[in-house]
């Protein structure tokens, strides 16, 4: 068999990043980030810095962006967090994952309620366009630079977004064609 | 179908974030002229980069084609070939796919939105119905997640159950996939032998956990029940005759000149490609990268069982085909030895926060009778923390991210849905090639709609 035919992605480059054997440079993280031992590291790091952050991991051998989703922290604001880290509404939780290192890095950005935005990490990982449409759908936090930033999951004319913990879920009436009508 | 879209219309839908924060029409795929051109590179497949940043095959992106020869045509979500209810919208010129966009969400039940309302211990039901071809596995990321945030240590009897059962349900997953791929490229018989076999696979479920899907088996704190008397001799039966069956379908399918023409250097994708797009399981491993959770970052036992990571070469249909009738094999050697070295012990961890007493002592105890309401009504609370736990179900990373809030719900469920992410690989894989081989490329993909929409 041959992989001489169609090839979308463009031809291999030698030493790619994508090979277990590709460069092994240790991560230092930026000085201004709290880390925290546990299961996995966790970086924390202000919104402006979020996606320098990113980048730099990006930069030392973190080839894939495994997960990314948004967290509604409003019922439950006194979570534990590092100090020098203020709390917000809302947090951007972001996976990276190095494939030659065997690492993973967890990185945490809090998002006020007043103004959900953050950078997009579209234009360093372009895995993060479904998973950032998602979490715009489903907490209301933009990203900016995203290409294509609509509802993903949601039909489009919804209003409000569901995982948002003021969402209110359960409470809209359900309309039977059989019910009797309001009068 | 939406040939005529107005500008406008776009325009403000693409701004409004303002109050409602709708847009009609705004997840399809649009005529060129009306389609940005970033999101026109992201659509035509541009968007993977090289290691030093630069934009891959900038060149040969044919965003200049004139409109008036191409068209739009949707795909699904009714379609039979998209396995659920996928929807694609296809810019075709001829034959040849050049654009492609997934639509979903037609399948989305706001599980995760459920999952904050249920207790941990009703949290197992709700997750196993995410995707319903491996429901076993999205019970073992949601008991580990929970597991970890309890800082609970399972007896070695509930480890290897749950290895063995995860095993099983990745024969099951790839038989049911054996079957539906072969149906899409015209193997009928395929399809008739991949559902065979995994009904006995299914048939080795039913006896252990009551059902044949959706078994809420695994749950935090161990298992459901113990593994059936005899169920030595099924699984050794079930391991033989699956095992024999496999070179059956290899020389049903894997010489065949039709089948090798419709799979080989069909939706092909490299390794930074999918790399770059999240892309996991079988399809990363199909582009050469040896990348399986099991292996490079081990849970459960799976260091201490022999089983070889299957890696392609070219990244295209067959090799995603080879992977999966390889990983079949490699998930029965892995079973074999669980059943060789299977521990005797508990099958669920004896800690009075998280088990019922068991049933007997119900009926003796007034103390246990309390203690099994209270564990059922109103659960068990979690200690205060997030988590994030990843294992290798058949369609990839599977991940859970936890958050708890010190109570007995938890505070946030992210479900990391490897279809859903594996689905962004979809445009890049389609593109050039021909409108027939699509519905062969979905299929390689193998998403499971309830996964990709939860």
């Amino acid at each position: 068999m041959s992989g001489a035919g169609v090839d979308p992605g463009g031809s291999r480059p030698a030493g790619a990043a994508g090979g277990p054997a590709g460069a092994a440079v240790a991560p230092e993280p930026p000085p201004d980030v709290v880390r925290r031992a546990g299961p996995g590291d966790v970086a924390f790091t202000p919104r402006d810095r979020y996606h320098d952050l990113v980048a730099a991991y990006r930069a030392s051998g973190f080839e894939m962006l495994s997960d990314l989703c948004g967290v509604d922290y409003l019922t439950h604001p006194g979570r534990s967090l590092p100090e020098g880290v203020e709390p917000e509404r809302f947090e951007v939780v972001a996976n990276l994952l190095s494939v030659s290192q065997r690492r993973r890095v967890r990185v945490r950005v809090q998002v006020p309620a007043s103004d959900p935005v953050v950078d997009t990490l579209f234009d360093l990982y372009p895995g993060a366009e479904a998973m950032e449409r998602e979490a715009f759908d489903m907490l209301g936090i933009r990203f900016v630079g995203h290409p294509d930033l609509t509802r993903i999951l949601m039909p489009e004319d919804w209003e409000g977004h569901p995982l948002r913990k003021d969402f209110g879920a359960g409470r809209v009436p359900v309309q039977f064609k059989e019910a009797p009508g309001p009068r | 179908m939406s040939d005529v879209v107005d500008e406008g219309t776009r325009q403000v839908g693409r701004a409004a974030w303002g109050s409602a924060e709708t847009s009609e029409g705004a997840q399809e795929l649009y005529p060129r002229p009306s389609t940005s051109s970033r999101e026109l590179e992201r659509e035509v497949g541009s968007v993977l980069r090289l290691p030093e940043g630069g934009v891959l095959n900038s060149g040969d992106i044919d965003v200049e084609r004139p409109e008036d020869e191409t068209m739009i045509i949707n795909m699904g979500p009714q379609h039979p070939s998209t396995h659920g209810v996928l929807r694609l919208m296809l810019e075709l010129d001829g034959e040849v796919v050049l654009r492609t966009k997934p639509v979903i969400g037609y399948l989305h039940t706001g599980m995760e939105k459920t999952g904050e309302m249920l207790t941990y211990v009703q949290g197992s039901t709700n997750v196993t119905r995410m995707d319903y071809l491996s429901p076993l596995n999205n019970e073992l990321v949601f008991s580990l997640a929970t597991e970890a945030l309890l800082g609970l240590e399972m007896p070695p009897r509930v480890v290897w159950i749950r290895m063995m059962m995860s095993e099983l349900q990745r024969v099951s997953s790839h038989l049911m996939w054996m079957a539906t791929n072969g149906m899409d490229l015209g193997s009928t018989s395929m399809m008739i032998y991949g559902f065979r076999e995994r009904e006995m696979v299914l048939s080795f479920f039913e006896k252990t956990t009551g059902l044949r899907m959706n078994h809420n088996y695994i749950r935090p704190g161990g298992v459901a029940a113990d593994l059936p008397d005899g169920w030595e001799d099924d699984v050794t039966v079930l391991c033989d005759t699956v095992e024999a069956r496999t070179y059956e379908y290899d020389e049903l399918l894997t010489g065949q000149p039709i089948f090798r023409e419709r799979t080989e250097a069909v939706g092909n994708l490299t390794a930074e490609g999918a790399l770059a797009l999240s892309a996991t399981g079988p399809i990363l491993r199909s582009t050469g990268v040896p990348w399986d959770l099991r292996r490079t970052m081990p849970y459960l036992a799976y260091d201490q069982v022999d089983f070889d990571v299957i890696v392609g070469t070219y990244g295209d249909n067959f090799d995603r085909y080879a992977i999966r009738l390889n990983e079949i094999r490699e998930s029965v050697r892995i079973v074999r030895q669980c059943v060789e070295k299977m521990p005797s012990g508990d099958y669920r961890i004896q800690d009075k926060k998280v088990t019922p007493p068991p049933r007997a002592r119900i009926d003796e105890s007034m103390e246990a009778l309390i203690h099994h309401f209270k564990i059922f009504t109103e659960g068990f609370r979690v200690p205060e923390g997030e988590v994030y736990v990843a294992i290798e179900s058949p369609r990839g990373e599977l991940g859970c991210y936890l958050v708890s809030d010190g109570t007995s719900k938890p505070y946030r469920l992210h479900i990391r849905g490897p279809s859903f992410v594996n689905l962004q690989s979809l445009p890049t894989m389609l593109r050039g090639g021909l409108m027939a081989d699509a519905v062969a490329v979905i299929s390689s993909v193998d998403p499971v709609m309830g996964e990709v929409d939860r």
